[in-house]
């Protein structure tokens, strides 16, 4: 599942919902898969009570990764050629994010189509948790 | 993230997916794998990240022995509280993450990861006081020292905790 150059315009908008109610748990499993413990995203005593939040929050590389799977859905399987996002608003637990790319230039580098694409991801109010850009290879 | 050896192996790959809600079955299907255009189970975009789990040093993992920051008894398990350092953000926030991908990383591959200290800048944020922005940059190279993927990360230290989108980078 592979995009070809030929099917594609700049505007064309790509959006998948990435995560519906964000559970402790999944961001708990985040942790152990990506080995970062930070106590802030799994550690509610410790976030409320020490470090001053009002609840634990996702990591925003957790952000980025659920946001990659729209991306790979979108552009296929191993044909990122660079990805790039800000972590503009916290994610706390119950979030429900919705991830879009909008193509934004097709242009040839050396033979090969690259499609370039800004991305943002939006919380369930509306507000931006994440912007970037991306590119991806063509057929 | 500085690991001499990251190993990327299918089982952690099947873990990250899951951690991020992804069921392509490229992350964890050998036989299905072979059918795509990689033709192996690679590493999502963002896998490379879970090279902390290799590097040794790594500071936002609980070492055998040592005392962890996190809830326990108290709600720290530091008995000598740091007063310096900003709003007990522990280590700082992520404000953005960069990838450069060389080619996508396969199970199986080998990789090294070198990190060196890029650009570094303060400014003055709504709600968090100072913020003091610094990037890092990490290289991982393959078993045959070839440049995979090209990581760019920014952190950023707050004076206060700063859960307002308006305190974000540049």
């Amino acid at each position: 599942m592979t995009l070809k150059a030929s099917d594609l315009k700049v505007g064309d908008t790509y959006s998948e919902e990435v995560c519906r109610n964000l559970s402790r748990t999944q961001i708990v499993q985040y942790a152990g898969a990506s080995g970062d413990y930070n106590p802030l995203h799994s550690d509610e005593i410790f976030t409320t009570q020490i470090a001053g939040y009002p609840s634990v929050f996702a990591h925003g590389m957790l952000t980025m990764g659920m946001t990659g799977r729209m991306l790979t859905n979108y552009v296929g399987d191993g044909r990122l050629t660079r990805y790039g996002v800000r972590f503009t608003s916290q994610v706390f637990p119950g979030a429900t994010l919705t991830a879009t790319a909008t193509i934004t230039a097709i242009h040839d580098e050396g033979g090969v189509k690259i499609a370039d694409m800004d991305i943002v991801t939006t919380d369930e109010a509306g507000t931006k948790v994440l912007t970037g850009s991306a590119a991806a290879r063509l057929d | 993230m500085a690991a001499d050896k990251f190993p990327i192996q299918s089982g952690h790959i099947m873990m990250f997916a899951r951690a991020v809600g992804d069921a392509n079955a490229i992350y964890y299907d050998e036989d299905y794998a072979t059918t795509t255009e990689p033709g192996a189970i690679i590493a999502p975009p963002t896998f490379v990240q879970s090279s902390a789990q290799f590097d040794p040093n790594y500071f936002l993992r609980p070492k055998i022995g040592e005392e962890w920051f996190g809830s326990a008894k108290g709600p720290t398990g530091i008995t000598k509280r740091e007063t310096s350092g900003g709003g007990g953000s522990g280590g700082g926030l992520h404000a953005e993450q960069h990838y450069v991908y060389h080619r996508t990383p396969k199970a199986g591959d080998v990789l090294t990861s070198t990190t060196k200290p890029g650009k570094s800048w303060e400014k003055e944020g709504k709600r968090g006081g100072k913020l003091s922005f610094s990037e890092t940059v990490t290289e991982y190279r393959d078993q045959n020292g070839e440049l995979v993927v090209t990581a760019t990360g920014l952190g950023v230290r707050t004076e206060r905790p700063a859960t307002s989108a308006d305190d974000t980078a540049k």
